[in-house]
């Protein structure tokens, strides 16, 4: 057996751990690509969501490498993320090619239903073990999280352009290449120290906040890598969401203390929208509050063209924008979508931002 | 007396009888919005999200036109109509994006209605409402009780083969039963939201257009309930969403001894649930070879374009049959 799985941002570095250190061989799909994407987008609906499409260049790339198991996370709605897999199935199957779908579905409110599926896969290795290999998994998502936090406060400032970057890519390899969550621990000391020696300028960035559809926030292939070029104008980023939220979000649903956290999103969003509305299209509104709140210049707000929950998000969030004083900029995204289309609505955008940031100061200054 | 204006879209075309019976019963006026037409639509497209559903703009369009002539707009959250499953991420968010995104709006009326909680469910929209205009409660469930009966026969008679507005006519005593429909004795499975086959305005006449030609359609509401849940059951995950069911529930037995010649999927340009339930019916169709046609409708779809493309899908349907 050789499983492979859907990327999204980083995640492919702990699922890797975790079906390693279980004794199962594991093909990486391939970093997403332009050829990537066009492959997903050829054979999967014209009208479905940028990941669901995504998601099936992966399967046919990693098919090439020997792949032939699927681990998939499933759903129970109401957006369409809970359907992907049936679907994907039998896009593959039409394709003749022949793989077997492992899926995990959200247990509702037990964690047990979700370990049972995994267990089943590891060919029932021993409790002690798979708790070894989720300590392991967990440690290096959080990890992960934290990289792409200090890399999004450096890349904005530094001095030498390219060096944030550069660190970030070592870093990927060292989490990737601990064995242990004692190798994670003192893999994070290393990080941590190399991103101090990443050379400052002495600027105040614009903080911008960045929200809307998980997958497009976190896989920079699917939003054209737009934080790494929003930092060249000065812009310091920072999600929404992050990969550990996913994690929880997904195959954790209701259990746990999740549900404590997200009764304070809701509130905040409740004004203006009174329930969820599936994906995280309540997140966007209310974490856009919290940018406002919190003194942010502004809000990118992004999702696959089509995205249900999004576009209930964009209906609302010019309300949000006006009550709270803060510039919100919708994109939606799909295969279509190209760098420079994209750059330049975020140039315009980040450009009036900062003269806004300027008159401000003025009028604080002639005060 | 006040008045409650129930905007002729969305869900509309499957509850129609049970909200205007409940209302009335609660001692209020009932108007609803004109039927589609261009002024309507122009207002939903200028108001709406662009990359919304025209099922969606269509609806903004109704509230426009009803907003200056009532006194409350019945614009419900209808989250899940039945446990497990749901209607669709944008109909959880319609009152807020209403509310939100139009302005000079009479008070809506929008209970949440939840079959996956508890206590979300009937009962507690049904007092929520009454509360709202002030009517006794008791004399609110006596109202929704009846008007869900009515509701039943009105379903009844779809079963029957009329149209939701046919049937309507025949429960209030104003319509004759199954109207005159002779032809070449074609069948075509008509696939749909309920809001995309019964609006003649944005389905540019579909199901006349059908009959003109001597094909007689046949849509999900005129299945009993059973048959729908019994193919929708042979998918291997249960789909999520109502209107999915009905759509993968008619399109099983259409094409498994359902007696039509072909099957006509009509989608919504933009349509997340059917992007996915859509195309799970296309591959069944093609894997079996029975005839098949996906009808995507947008606010720039052409009638031409529409009535050339259905003839030619007629055309193959007779061919076939004259082959057998
Ligand atoms: S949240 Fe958006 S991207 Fe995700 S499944 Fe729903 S529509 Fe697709
Ligand atoms: S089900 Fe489709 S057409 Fe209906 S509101 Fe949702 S997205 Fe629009």
């Amino acid at each position: 057996m050789k499983v492979t799985f859907p990327r999204m941002g980083t995640l492919d570095i702990p699922l890797k751990a975790f079906f390693t250190s279980l004794g199962i061989e594991v093909v990486v799909p391939p970093p997403i690509s332009d050829k990537t994407i066009s492959l997903g987008a050829r054979h999967a609906p014209e009208f479905s969501c940028l990941p669901l499409k995504i998601n099936v260049g992966n399967y046919l790339e990693a098919y090439e490498m020997g792949a032939d198991t699927i681990v998939m996370a499933g759903g129970v709605g109401p957006c369409r993320f809970g359907y992907y897999a049936q679907v994907q199935r039998e896009i593959l199957a039409d394709l003749g090619i022949n793989y077997d779908m492992v899926l995990l579905e959200p247990p509702k409110g037990h964690l047990g239903e979700t370990l049972r599926e995994l267990w089943e896969l590891t060919g029932r290795a021993s409790p002690a073990r798979i708790f070894r290999a989720g300590r392991l998994t967990w440690a290096k998502l959080k990890l992960l999280d934290e990289v792409e936090r200090l890399t999004a406060k450096a890349r904005c400032r530094e001095k030498n352009e390219g060096q944030a970057g550069d660190v970030y890519r070592r870093a990927l390899t060292w989490i990737d290449a601990a064995a242990s969550p004692g190798e994670v621990a003192l893999a994070g000391e290393r990080i941590r120290r190399a991103f101090a020696g990443v050379e400052l300028k002495d600027v105040v960035p614009l903080r911008l906040g960045l929200v809307g559809e998980i997958y497009t926030v976190l896989e920079p292939a699917a939003n054209l890598y737009m934080e790494r070029f929003l930092a060249k104008l000065g812009v310091e980023v920072e999600r929404g969401i992050y990969l550990s939220d996913w994690v929880t979000s997904h195959l954790f649903l209701d259990t746990l203390r999740m549900r404590r956290g997200q009764r304070a999103v809701e509130e905040l969003a409740k004004p203006y929208l009174g329930h969820s509305v599936g994906g995280h299209g309540l997140e966007s509104i209310s974490y856009s509050i919290q940018y406002a709140r919190r003194g942010f210049a502004g809000v990118i707000h992004i999702g696959p063209l089509t995205c249900m929950p999004e576009i209930v998000a964009k209906t609302i969030l010019p309300l949000v924008s006006k009550e709270w004083d803060i510039p919100i900029l919708t994109l939606f995204l799909d295969e279509h979508s190209g760098e420079v289309g994209i750059q330049t609505r975020l140039e315009a955008f980040v450009e009036m931002l900062w003269a806004r940031r300027e008159q401000r100061e003025k009028g604080r200054v002639s005060r | 007396m006040k008045v409650v204006g129930i905007p002729r879209a969305l869900l509309f075309y499957h509850y129609y009888p049970l909200w205007r019976d409940y209302f009335a019963g609660l001692g209020v006026k009932v108007v609803e919005s004109k039927p589609t037409n261009r002024v309507i639509l122009l207002a939903g497209l200028g108001t709406a999200v662009d990359e919304t559903c025209l099922p969606v703009k269509v609806f903004y369009g109704h509230v426009q036109e009803l907003k200056d002539r009532v006194d409350y707009l019945f614009v419900p959250r209808l989250v899940s109509v039945e446990k497990g499953a749901y209607i669709c991420p944008k109909l959880l968010g319609l009152p807020d994006m209403v509310r939100h995104s139009l302005s000079n709006l009479p008070p809506l009326i929008s209970p949440t209605i939840n079959f996956n909680r508890r206590g979300q469910g009937l009962y507690k929209a049904i007092l929520e409402t009454a509360t709202l205009l002030g009517v006794n409660p008791v004399q609110a469930l006596y109202a929704f009780v009846r008007a869900r009966a009515r509701w039943r026969r009105w379903q009844a008679l779809q079963h029957g083969g009329l149209s939701p507005m046919e049937a309507w006519a025949v429960l209030e005593g104003k319509g004759g039963g199954l109207p005159e429909r002779k032809g070449k004795g074609l069948r075509v499975g008509v696939l749909g939201h309920p809001y995309n086959i019964y609006d003649p305005y944005i389905n540019m006449g579909l199901l006349d257009r059908l009959r003109e030609m001597g094909v007689s359609p046949q849509t999900a509401e005129m299945l009993p309930a059973d048959i729908i849940a019994f193919h929708a059951g042979r998918l291997p995950k249960r789909l999520f969403w109502t209107l999915g069911q009905y759509v993968m529930g008619a399109a099983g037995h259409f094409m498994q001894g359902g007696n039509v010649d072909g099957i006509i999927h009509l989608i919504s340009f933009g349509c997340g649930p059917d992007s996915l339930v859509g195309e799970l019916v296309e591959r069944r169709a093609r894997r079996k070879g029975f005839p098949f046609l996906l009808l995507t409708l947008d606010e720039h779809s052409g009638e031409t374009g529409l009535l050339t493309r259905l003839e030619a899908f007629v055309d193959t349907l007779q061919w076939r049959r004259g082959k057998e």
